[in-house]
């Protein structure tokens, strides 16, 4: 959901957390909502080919 | 696979194929591998470029880690044994598997899946490595969202590029390498629990606002907002760009009163930039500006600068309670007594301070209150350039250590995460016969240890042992930087403290005051 920063600081937050574990654990424990996203790197680790396919996609 | 490299020592490795973990969980891993018995080294690794690198420091070279890819999982150990070798690679999925994960994993792997699972989120916070992160943070700007943004080792001209989109559509994004901010009182990244108040904070180092706002809230006051920008945003190839967002929005922000900046001094154009923009202010802006810089010390007609974090917790809270504030940085009548006895106890040779900082922020500032009180320090994150440590490892005379410094934690824990690398360091400056003073700094928090002190106390203990030995006397100074609200009981953490023999303070700059009086008054 579009939010300006200004509008977040007068929100309850809702997180979306990509990458270390212990920060959505971090939030839920702050009674947060917040969902994890297990994030790998893109296509094998291929940075050059991710960013292709994002503009294709 | 395992190879024989010779009586004592064996070493081995596998690689699994995309199986991706994040970095805390496999140093995690690797700690319990570590324990095992006849283990004399391991590594558990993503086989990024840099941790190839850290392998091949192992002396783990070989062409199938060379053709490893970032998503590969990497386990390699030596120990004693080719069976010990054996026994721990086979059984990796029980390493894997046994850590009391709290979250189940998630299943979702991209963004866009997050995005579709939670389409009322109003920010994310990304911590994935530095070279994939300006990627993700530009897909959630785009998407309409707020970043929060962990990762470190973005290139500085992405930076620039995130915080423009962001500013183009009224978004933030506070980092890269933001450590802390507290958000209607929710705390990001590594944070303390602390209350609600009209205390607003613009932040550029994470310890300096756990720091901040711990001692806000330990005075009985409270903080809005605490917005982390990077440590590069002040810098005038950023140039402020979250700073200034962050300020508006402080500006407007109806529970703000007054306003802290925490940060390095900011390049000259930038700061001119800020004094511009604070003409117009309607709020009182403090600057807390850490470090060397004849322009940015001084006061201005809009901006009052002080230098140190206590010193910026007292002008900040004169300001909401509307009474001035006594000087936070004196000692004690009680403080000096325990000076005079500690000093008593030295023998002769002892006479150098050794500082082993888990926080950056709280290395720089000990370093600029003993520079200020004529005691020179030497350091691997030096205030300036020719007191630079030779090597990290290596005190000299009067030292202070970053240690979450990338020296070493590249690969390895942030000593707010785990204190290994400490606790070595503690046991090896114990046997330096001219110690005479033990510094430490412990941060308590979300993302924190679960007991730091816990984890310091041994080697705390036996240091001391170690110099009475020799017939002298090790004092142990120690800050914590926490509040009643946090997860690891600040209150049993400062018992423990005191129960291992140091002298507590909550307060990273009166604990240094401490010590460079002790060693003034020599």
């Amino acid at each position: 959901m579009a939010q300006s920063f200004a509008e977040l600081l007068d929100s309850p937050i809702v997180a979306i957390n990509l990458g270390l574990k212990m920060f959505a654990e971090s939030l839920e424990r702050q009674s947060v909502e917040v969902v994890q996203v297990d994030w790998a790197p893109p296509a094998g680790g291929d940075e050059e080919l991710a960013d292709l396919l994002d503009k294709l996609l | 696979m395992w190879a024989d490299q010779g009586a004592p020592m064996a070493s081995g490795f596998l690689i699994r194929k995309n199986q991706y973990y994040d970095s805390v969980f496999l140093m995690g891993v690797n700690r319990r591998i570590a324990e095992v018995k006849g283990v004399q080294q391991s590594a558990v690794l993503m086989a990024s470029p840099a941790n190839k690198k850290l392998l091949a420091a192992m002396g783990f070279q070989d062409p199938q880690i060379d053709a490893a890819q970032p998503a590969d999982l990497v386990v390699a150990v030596v120990a004693e044994t080719p069976q010990i070798v054996e026994e721990v690679l086979e059984r990796l999925d029980e390493w894997l598997q046994s850590p009391a994960e709290k979250t189940p994993e998630s299943r979702l792997h991209r963004l866009e899946e997050g995005l579709a699972r939670k389409p009322n989120a109003n920010l994310v916070v990304i911590s994935v490595p530095g070279e994939y992160a300006a990627r993700e943070a530009r897909k959630a700007l785009e998407a309409g969202l707020n970043v929060f943004l962990f990762s470190s080792n973005v290139p500085i001209e992405d930076e620039r590029q995130l915080k423009e989109l962001a500013a183009r559509r009224n978004l933030i994004v506070m980092g890269p390498d933001c450590g802390t901010s507290l958000i209607n009182g929710v705390g990001l990244g590594f944070a303390n629990k602390v209350r609600r108040g009209p205390i607003g904070v613009i932040g550029a180092a994470g310890t300096g606002i756990q720091e901040f706002t711990s001692q806000v809230h330990n005075a009985g006051y409270g903080v809005s907002h605490a917005i982390g920008t990077g440590g590069r945003d002040l810098s005038d190839e950023i140039g402020g760009l979250t700073a200034l967002t962050a300020l508006d929005a402080l500006e407007n922000d109806p529970r703000t009163e007054v306003i802290v900046i925490i940060s390095k001094p900011p390049g000259m154009r930038t700061l001119e930039k800020l004094l511009v923009r604070l003409e117009t202010c309607r709020k009182p802006v403090i600057g807390c500006f850490l470090g060397v810089s004849p322009q940015g010390t001084a006061s201005h007609a809009h901006l009052r600068v002080v230098r140190t974090i206590d010193e910026a917790v007292q002008l900040a809270i004169s300001a909401v309670s509307g009474e001035p504030q006594a000087s936070p940085l004196s000692l004690s009548a009680e403080e000096r007594e325990v000076i005079a006895r500690e000093r008593a106890r030295w023998s002769a040779g002892q006479k150098y301070l050794r500082g082993l900082f888990a926080g950056g922020t709280l290395c720089y500032q000990a370093q600029q209150i003993l520079q200020d009180a004529g005691i020179p320090v030497y350091s691997n994150a030096p205030l300036v350039p020719t007191r630079r440590l030779a090597h990290p490892d290596q005190s000299r005379e009067h030292t202070v250590v970053d240690m979450g410094d990338e020296y070493y934690t590249t690969g390895k824990p942030h000593p707010m995460i785990d204190g290994t690398l400490r606790r070595q360091r503690i046991l090896t400056e114990s046997r330096d016969s001219e110690i005479a003073i033990l510094l430490l700094d412990f941060i308590l928090g979300y993302g924190a240890s679960n007991d730091p002190v816990g984890e310091l106390f041994d080697a705390i203990v036996e240091a001391r042992q170690e110099v009475q030995r020799r017939g002298g006397w090790l004092t142990v100074v120690a800050s914590i930087c926490g509040t009643d609200g946090d997860p690891q009981d600040l209150g049993l953490q400062a018992r423990m403290l005191r129960d291992a023999g140091a002298i507590v303070f909550f307060s990273s700059a009166r604990a240094v005051l401490f010590c460079s009086e002790l060693l003034r008054t020599k």
